[in-house]
């Protein structure tokens, strides 16, 4: 192992699902303890913490160093919508290669049980009786609802439907396919919340929320916690041999924002930015699509999944839906896509989802992952996109021999 | 109370009148277009902009229908992104069945105005959707 090469010591993901018995601290204190102990570290040898909780109170780092451990070290409260997870882990990937600290946390918990749809709200402008300009926008009203959608269903159904309309080839029945493949996946996960197949019909027959998403076809609200303890190649040749083999390689870890495009601000363009952090992290992991051996990515609905598989290079421009219909991304094709059932059944609690998304990689890539392991994985790929936007894309690789 | 009640339009970017149509924030140095109030353009990083009229006619790229949403929203709704000649414009798709039997992508639509109710003071204010041609 080079000593520049940042490695996964340690990693763990709770059960998703509810935890009305647990709050946020609690949850993120236990991934963190038990990715502590995954790594046969303790919170005496990290050297940095990078923790996200979007919904909870302010200084939830703090808070958690307080139940797991406070040892003065530095701590970054991160915050970048759902990509939050996949924040806290590159912030302690720039630390280490930095050479500030050669092991470090990364935490991420959502406490989302119950909650209702996200993004927009109805609120009035004011209380006033009087039509009163306000905003960027010099709205008299909310323009939710009235002047398109804000809600994340329907940002993400016409994501889907856009790409129907430059490529074609897409139906609802299509879209309903895609979630109908995750609820499949996720009958071999234990940790997912939900782990029922369901039929086709079930999943188009369901409640619609935003067309062509219905409610299974939306992720799965929930509560979890994931961490990852990270640690530098040179720190590595220290540990044992078991600690050597068990940990996974960083081969790349990227963020983006989103670049200008023509229309951006109408409808957020989730594509561009996917693609070049897939780009950077190819490049960085001298690796292609064609050598993945399976792939979480970011299927907050079943139409942004589709969008996906063209925006990480699954398959050719344009030909999206050509791959899905080829079988590939299926637990048992050519390029598995989220094994693990993906944010439709395994669930989203948002800022866990990008350590989470990595924590199922890196279970494959030391051929831990009992009834659901993808046999021989050695290089995967983790995907998240939080609206705005950010997208992180880490690229991983076993160690063992 | 005068006869001809006041109109305010829903955003400052509606232009009422004879000829309803909107009007987009055009940076001067790279051309593109925003509907919001911009501190400086996002791609070209200019701050000098212009008022450019949008063109009312255009082609839906994008729709979903809303079933379920924030409350005070009234629902189902369709929400759509309309090409108007080369301008994306986020609108809903108005005057026509909000389901997926009459709303297709690649459909043609025009704008048209539509009152949101008037206010202690009289004024009425005025949104705008698009409808099928
Ligand atoms: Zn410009």
């Amino acid at each position: 192992m080079a000593s520049d090469d940042i490695y996964i010591l340690g990693i763990n993901m709770t059960k998703f699902g509810k935890h009305p018995d647990k709050d946020s601290i609690d949850l993120g204190a236990e991934a963190a303890m038990a990715a502590l102990a995954d790594g046969g570290v303790t919170m005496a040898d990290m050297g940095i913490l990078a923790a996200g909780n979007l919904l909870g109170s302010p200084g939830f780092g703090q808070s958690l160093q307080k139940q797991i451990g406070q040892t003065g070290i530095p701590v970054y409260n991160v915050a970048n919508a759902c990509a939050t997870g996949a924040t806290a882990l590159r912030t302690v990937v720039m630390a280490i290669k930095a050479g500030e600290c050669d092991m470090g946390l990364a935490v991420g918990v959502e406490k989302l049980s119950g909650a209702g749809l996200l993004g927009g709200s109805g609120k009035k402008k004011s209380d006033d009786d009087t039509w009163t300009p306000d905003g960027r926008f010099g709205a008299v009203a909310s323009t939710d609802g009235r002047i398109g959608t804000q809600n994340m269903p329907g940002v993400f159904a016409q994501v889907g439907m856009e790409y129907g309309h430059k490529y074609g080839g897409t139906s609802f029945e299509l879209f309903a396919r895609i979630s109908e493949k995750n609820h499949n996946h996720s009958t071999l996960n234990p940790l997912a919340a939900y782990s029922k197949s369901m039929p086709l019909e079930q999943i188009m027959g369901d409640m619609m929320i935003a067309y062509p998403n219905t409610r299974p076809m939306c992720s799965a609200n929930c509560d979890g916690g994931a961490a990852a303890v990270l640690v530098s190649g040179e720190k590595l040749k220290s540990l044992s041999d078991e600690q050597q083999r068990r940990a996974v390689k960083i081969r790349a870890s990227v963020l983006t924002s989103d670049p200008w495009q023509d229309g951006c601000q109408i409808l957020p363009d989730v594509n561009t930015l996917t693609r070049m952090a897939a780009n950077q992290a190819y490049e960085t992991a001298s690796v292609g699509p064609e050598d993945l051996d399976l792939v979480e990515l970011h299927d907050c609905f079943a139409t942004a999944e589709l969008v996906h598989y063209d925006n990480l290079m699954l398959c050719d421009e344009g030909g999206a839906v050509d791959f899905f219909e080829s079988g590939k991304p299926f637990r048992d094709g050519e390029r598995p896509v989220n094994v693990s059932g993906g944010l439709q059944s395994k669930g989203h609690p948002i800022s866990a989802t990008g350590i989470a998304n990595v924590w199922e990689v890196c279970h494959h890539l030391r051929n831990e992952a009992g009834d659901r392991q993808i046999e021989g994985a050695r290089i995967g790929l983790a995907h998240v996109i939080g609206l705005g936007s950010a997208c992180g894309v880490h690229i991983l690789e076993s160690s063992a021999a | 109370m005068s006869e001809t009640a006041t109109q305010i339009p829903h955003v400052d970017y509606l232009v009422l009148g004879d000829s309803p149509h909107l009007v987009a924030n055009e940076c001067t140095s790279c051309a593109s277009r925003y509907f919001d109030r911009r501190n400086a353009c996002a791609k070209c990083f200019g701050s000098d902009f212009t008022k450019a009229e949008v063109p009312t006619a255009g082609e839906v790229t994008a729709f979903t229908i809303v079933a379920f949403a924030a409350p005070g929203v009234p629902t189902p709704f369709v929400a759509a992104v309309v090409d108007c000649d080369g301008t994306q414009v986020r609108g809903n798709i108005i005057n026509c069945e909000p389901d997926a039997d009459h709303v297709s992508l690649g459909m043609q639509v025009e704008l048209a105005t539509y009152s949101l109710g008037t206010d202690s003071a009289g004024t009425e204010a005025i949104g705008f959707g698009f409808q099928p041609m």
